[in-house]
């Protein structure tokens, strides 16, 4: 693996309307590493995921200047097919959204609409494959006709996150992905980004500070729409440069 | 004393009620004590006590009084004349009845002229008693209500019972007025039943009303070719049209359209509901039928009808489309837009994303807003009426004609016949099963879409 990493923003500016969201922010996303994205409500933490893959482009006001990107290539390029982008850089949110299908057909919705997997026999094998990943497989095996709006909340999350992974992507990007979650279902998804970690660069915003410390080697820190900071989770945890993140940390606000 | 002369004196009498309770209630108010209801609430109380119990009365004697007057006639000697029971004698009376008020000149029975005088001086008779009473009713109510006025009486709490009540009566109203209706076509439906055998109306295919056997009428008045074409017309025809259409512009109105092409768009699209269907019925008969036809000649249908069943339900289902439209809008906006995020951050288009998650997600609400546009489709009478022709024919040609039941139901009722024939007597054996139809078909729709609401809220 190079030691170039996996995805850079450089300058970016994000406004909604005559209203900016986020300043100059500038962070580097590393492969096999998971980077956390914390700050207080508002503070552009979300926005800034969204640009990762396009996913302001669903928003008409919205606006994204800067450089961003994947592999050394310009994702707000215009040849860009933003399609095969977010097949790339896959994305879990903050609510569970299984699609009322089945099990099955949640998983398989995106191997077939990218054409990775032909015929019955492949799809069970990448369902399969995607599920176990997730720690979902021994749950649902017995019943992937199922509902998928069937399941618990939690179950639905890792399902989510199958279905994020189905897609092979090369980064996963986790919209405040626990916090419809009650603990037992947290612990349950931060083990499964620790197993993750290896095979795809994770970008996980988060209000949770505990969480972030927990799942991350990289932490983040936003505040009224800039990075205040950026730098080793245990750094920015235990010794941090910046007088506004060790308020933060320390609770004072947010 | 006229209606209008009593209608003032009872509304003059509420007013003075009105102003005397309330500065008998603004009287009471002298220390820092609160109150549970202001002046004006006692002054209403005793103005509605004033009169409600009027109207009461004379809606109650509207519907008795006719019926004592008529008794009061049949006292008179000449009364001895009237021949037995039956439509003479009743038409005799009314036709004297007419006359004694003065809205009829001229006699056509011997009998009610003489029984017009008669009439008239009963009639004011019972005029004077129904003022009499119902100032009565007026003044005893409004001072009844004034005697409770004292400090401590809940006004407030009254007026609010007398509002509930109010509402009550009015949808109570809607729903006798229905239950009325049905009523009225069952038992219509049922003296067309005891001439016709139901199975010879339900299941026989020659329907010719114009021609009717008086000793097997069943034979010529079988409705199967008057439900297929209302079937062909309204459910197949204008579906064909309306559902594409009505669902494609609400997907390019709710997932494409920017929301400045959506401001002007939607509210043109809403004017569609708007025209009158008479209005749609000119342009099926006058432009799009010759059209039809004209294109059917020039593929080679030499034999095709200028009523044809297409022309109709073509334009029906333009009428239709801002329905559908709008349904299908409702329920496509109903879907969790999680659910569009979640496709597209997967990386399917937007085309893949309706098709695949929002469309499948919004079906039940589509299905059942599809269902709601058929019942409104069969029940069409303008544009069939117009442009669909008189003569029931079993066919699946839509350049053939056809005719539907709301089509017949106006031919046999503007005919000439006899009430009591069975050829106007089958049109409200029509009405009915129409009515049943688009009943059930109304019940399932709002439950498949409400199941559907209830699945995401």
């Amino acid at each position: 693996m190079s030691n170039e990493p996996k995805m850079t923003a450089r300058h970016v500016n994000v406004s909604y309307g005559p209203k900016q969201a986020l300043h100059d922010v500038s962070i580097d996303i590393e492969q096999d590493k998971v980077v956390a994205f914390i700050g207080p409500s508002g503070c552009g933490k979300s926005t800034f995921l969204r640009t990762l893959n396009r996913m302001n482009d669903t928003v008409a006001s919205a606006r994204v200047d800067g450089d961003i990107r994947l592999d050394g290539q310009d994702i707000y390029a215009p040849e860009m097919d933003v399609v095969q982008l977010r097949a790339r850089v896959g994305m879990v949110f903050q609510k569970p959204n299984p699609f009322p299908k089945s099990i099955f057909e949640n998983i398989a919705y995106g191997p077939r609409i990218h054409g990775l997997a032909t015929g019955k026999a492949d799809l069970d094998v990448v369902v399969e494959r995607s599920l176990t990943r997730a720690g979902l497989w021994n749950e649902v095996k017995d019943r992937l006709t199922d509902s998928g709006t069937a399941l618990s909340g939690g179950q639905q999350q890792r399902l989510c996150i199958a279905r994020a992974i189905a897609v092979d992507p090369e980064v996963i990007l986790m919209d405040e992905p626990c916090s419809a979650l009650d603990p037992i279902a947290t612990a349950k998804i931060e083990e499964l980004i620790h197993e993750l970690r290896g095979r795809y660069a994770i970008a996980i915003v988060t209000h949770n500070m505990q969480q972030a410390a927990r799942v991350s080697q990289k932490t983040a820190f936003f505040h009224l729409g800039t990075l205040v900071e950026y730098g080793a989770t245990s750094d920015i945890f235990t010794n941090p440069v910046q007088e506004r993140t060790k308020d933060y940390i320390t609770g004072r606000y947010g | 004393m006229s209606a209008i002369t009593l209608s003032l004196v009872v509304a003059g009498l509420a007013l003075i009620g009105w102003l005397t309770a309330r500065t008998r209630a603004a009287g009471f108010r002298t220390g820092a004590q609160r109150f549970s209801s202001l002046p004006t609430h006692h002054g209403w109380y005793v103005a509605l006590w004033t009169v409600i119990p009027p109207l009461v009365f004379l809606v109650i004697w509207a519907a008795v009084s006719p019926a004592m007057v008529t008794d009061a006639v049949l006292t008179n000697p000449a009364a001895t004349q009237l021949p037995p029971p039956g439509f003479d004698r009743a038409s005799i009376l009314s036709e004297a009845r007419e006359l004694g008020a003065g809205r009829a000149f001229g006699a056509f029975n011997e009998t009610s002229r003489l029984l017009a005088p008669a009439y008239a001086a009963a009639q004011s008779r019972y005029d004077w008693i129904a003022t009499a009473l119902a100032l009565l009713l007026a003044f005893a109510g409004g001072a009844y209500a004034f005697t409770r006025i004292r400090p401590g009486f809940a006004a407030r709490t009254r007026i609010e019972r007398i509002v509930m009540g109010a509402l009550l009566a009015a949808s109570l109203i809607a729903i006798l007025t229905t239950i009325g209706i049905v009523a009225s076509l069952v038992y219509e439906a049922a003296r067309f039943f005891s001439v016709v055998p139901i199975t010879d109306f339900l299941f026989g295919t020659h329907w010719s009303p114009q021609v009717i056997d008086p000793r097997d009428p069943g034979a010529s008045l079988g409705a199967v070719p008057l439900f297929w074409g209302t079937f062909f017309i309204g459910a197949v025809i204008a579906m064909a049209v309306a559902i594409p259409f009505g669902l494609m512009s609400a997907i390019y109105l709710t997932q494409y359209a920017a929301p400045r092409t959506r401001r002007w768009m939607k509210p043109i699209l809403e004017v569609l509901a708007g025209v009158p269907t008479v209005v749609y019925g000119y342009f099926a008969a006058l432009t799009v039928a010759p059209a039809v036809r004209d294109f059917a000649v020039s593929i080679g249908i030499s034999w095709a009808s200028s009523e044809s069943a297409l022309a109709a339900g073509a334009v029906m289902g333009v009428m239709i489309i801002p329905f559908v439209s709008s349904m299908a809008d409702d329920s496509l906006a109903a879907v969790p837009s999680a659910m569009r995020d979640g496709s597209l951050a997967m990386g399917a288009t937007s085309s893949e994303t309706i098709r695949k998650v929002l469309l499948p997600a919004a079906l039940p609400g589509v299905v059942g807003g599809v269902l709601l546009a058929i019942s409104r489709a069969i029940g069409e009478t303008m544009i069939v009426v117009m442009a669909a022709s008189g003569v029931a024919t079993l066919t699946a040609n839509p350049f053939a004609s056809t005719t539907t039941v709301t089509r017949q139901i106006v031919d046999l009722l503007t005919g000439e016949a006899e009430f009591d024939s069975p050829k106007t007597l089958a049109a409200f054996a029509l009405g009915l099963t129409l009515f049943v139809v688009t009943l059930l078909l109304n019940i399932v729709a709002l439950r498949v879409v409400k199941r559907y609401r209830e699945a995401y809220e």
